[in-house]
């Protein structure tokens, strides 16, 4: 690879990026607060124009003219299919099962995709409060398949989160499968994890996979940032840089200010 | 034919008038409105009659709940997810909730826990169930999640309690003198929060005439039958937005996250914008022109009109 690849980009815009690409072929996406905001924006202007945007604050549809400033921008709404109340975008959209992708970030991942956004340390005493659940809980519960997108560092990626918020493989492919069958919920957990290094899946046991690496990435790097032995694919990819469009509409439509690419 | 039957007499009160009445110590408060419509007016005039020992419900306690929180009037919040949305953390609520001795209690549910929760308020329901919270801390963090077995089949599912604030703050555009109140844009679960509540305070941008309300009742969200005063405060939702008035003040999410880190530099906020003003208009004017201009709509996009017919 050439030294000009490696600085044409930022490891935030080759997340945003490899993110946006695995939405290809969806139909309907929920979209989380913070980084999966902008890969789905992404998404929707390149790899999957026919995407229904999903956002909890009550919209179905949505057409953002602008990277909305959060969830429940106005430009969500002017322009959107469907402006519904909470109880049914909840109710009839997620937990009838309409939703394909549900993408969420998350403070703490395990290896079995198990997410955590409340707290770090001690429920009741917390070293550091974080904002709960908001709607991850039930997206990862009811969502076709889940998409997750963070940074990774051995912080993030734990062996054990300090709190549950959002269940994953629970602690194993099997047992997650029996209790999502038993219990009748209409979503297989999740199914890719997008960080600023590379791209995961999950294999048959419902433990995470290394597939690819991001351009400049190493594996060395990779389990220096994870608080468990990483499980690497046996035809490790490398993911192919951003392109220039890409990378155009990132900069000059979806961030111009730069927030989501340090 | 029926005749007309004329709305009750006028709710129409300032917002003095409106907390001084209906908002009292140890209340249960739900200031609802998701990202939209956020009655930072309302917040701010509690502040300044100094009310205590508040339960603050909230899906999203954001800005104006880590200023009632610092502002001392709340012993308890109700929520589901707790931060400033597209910026970071709530540092005033974060001051009193991590480390070893929290004096804030906190009560949490996911966002369709809240919701389910309004709604059987809303409908006098004892519970609401929905498949959220299996396999997750959540019931552990708060024992008022329970499971609870189909009585139709063997599948689990889990319940949240009603919630039925004493008096739920309602921002919205627009209502007549009888709290007839109308929303576009978002909704969120404003319609569920005020039907739970024993008592309702709707604020709006603007009056209008029930001749407005009765040429487009679908767009009637919640009806004056259950509001008790009507509040015209142009700007309430000020920072957060009203669809078509104003935009979200962007500007002012960001600088709280640095106003907020320290408690000299929020208190000072508190006493130049909330204790040292009178009310809203005061607050505007303190904000200037240019904080107006900043947040006006780019352009205009009304809808399109139906035609309800005539069938007399």
């Amino acid at each position: 690879m050439s030294p000009a690849t490696e600085t044409a980009f930022t490891r935030s815009e080759m997340m945003i990026v490899a993110a946006a690409r695995e939405l290809a072929g969806q139909r309907v996406c929920f979209v989380g607060v913070g980084l999966p905001n902008i890969a789905v924006n992404l998404a929707a202007r390149t790899v999957a124009p026919e995407l229904q945007l999903v956002y909890e604050s009550g919209v179905f549809g949505a057409r953002p003219a602008r990277l909305p400033l959060s969830i429940g921008d106005p430009t969500i709404v002017t322009g959107a299919i469907a402006v519904t109340s909470m109880l049914e975008l909840f109710g009839y959209y997620l937990q009838r099962g309409l939703v394909d992708v549900g993408f969420l970030g998350a403070a703490q991942i395990d290896r079995f995709g198990n997410i955590n956004t409340t707290v770090i340390g001690d429920y009741a005493t917390p070293r550091t409060r974080l904002p709960g659940s908001g709607g991850a809980c039930e997206i990862a519960i009811n969502a076709r398949q889940v998409f997750v997108i963070m940074r990774q560092s051995s912080r993030s990626f734990v062996e054990r989160i300090d709190f549950r918020t959002s269940p994953g493989n629970l602690g194993g492919a099997e047992a997650a499968a029996r209790t999502r069958r038993e219990q009748g919920w209409m979503g297989s957990g999740p199914s890719l994890v997008v960080t600023d290094l590379g791209i995961y899946h999950f294999d048959a046991d419902g433990e995470m996979r290394l597939d690819s690496l991001h351009p400049g990435a190493t594996l060395e790097q990779v389990r220096d940032s994870m608080g468990w032995e990483v499980r690497v694919a046996a035809d490790l990819a490398d993911t192919p840089p951003p392109s220039a469009e890409e990378l155009r509409l990132i900069r000059e439509e979806l961030d111009p200010t730069g927030d989501h690419r340090g | 034919m029926i005749a007309a039957v004329s709305s009750s007499a006028s709710k129409v009160a300032t917002m003095r008038d409106a907390i001084a009445g209906l908002v009292r110590d140890g209340d249960t408060v739900a200031i609802e409105g998701f990202t939209h419509l956020i009655c930072f007016a309302a917040g701010h005039e509690i502040i300044r009659q100094g009310r205590r020992d508040l339960t603050l419900a909230r899906m999203t306690p954001d800005l104006v709940y880590d200023q009632m929180v610092a502002a001392g009037v709340a012993r308890k919040l109700v929520f589901s997810w707790l931060g400033n949305p597209g910026v970071g953390g709530l540092h005033a609520i974060r001051r009193v909730t991590e480390g070893e001795a929290p004096t804030l209690e906190l009560e949490e549910y996911s966002h369709f826990g809240m919701v389910g929760r309004y709604t059987a308020g809303a409908m006098n329901l004892p519970f609401f169930p929905l498949r959220s919270y299996f396999e997750t801390d959540l019931p552990t963090a708060n024992p008022l999640i329970r499971p609870i077995r189909s009585p139709y089949g063997e599948e689990l599912v889990y319940a949240v309690p009603p919630l039925r604030p004493d008096v739920a703050i309602i921002h919205a555009q627009q209502a007549d003198a009888a709290g007839d109140t109308r929303i576009w844009g978002l909704v969120g679960c404003q319609k569920e929060a005020a039907f739970a509540a024993e008592r309702v305070i709707v604020v709006v941008e603007e009056l209008v005439d029930e001749a407005v309300i009765r040429a487009d009742p679908d767009r009637t969200v919640i009806p004056g039958l259950i509001v008790d005063a009507v509040v015209v405060e142009p700007f309430g939702a000020h920072p957060s937005y009203a669809q078509g008035y104003y935009d979200r003040d962007n500007r002012h999410y960001v600088e709280w996250d640095a106003i907020s880190r320290d408690p000299d530099t929020l208190e000072a906020w508190l006493r130049d914008h909330v204790l040292g003003v009178p009310d809203r208009a005061a607050y505007m004017e303190l904000l200037g022109a240019e904080a107006r201009e900043r947040i006006r709509p780019s352009g205009s996009a009304p809808s399109g009109e139906v035609d309800y017919g005539r069938y007399a």
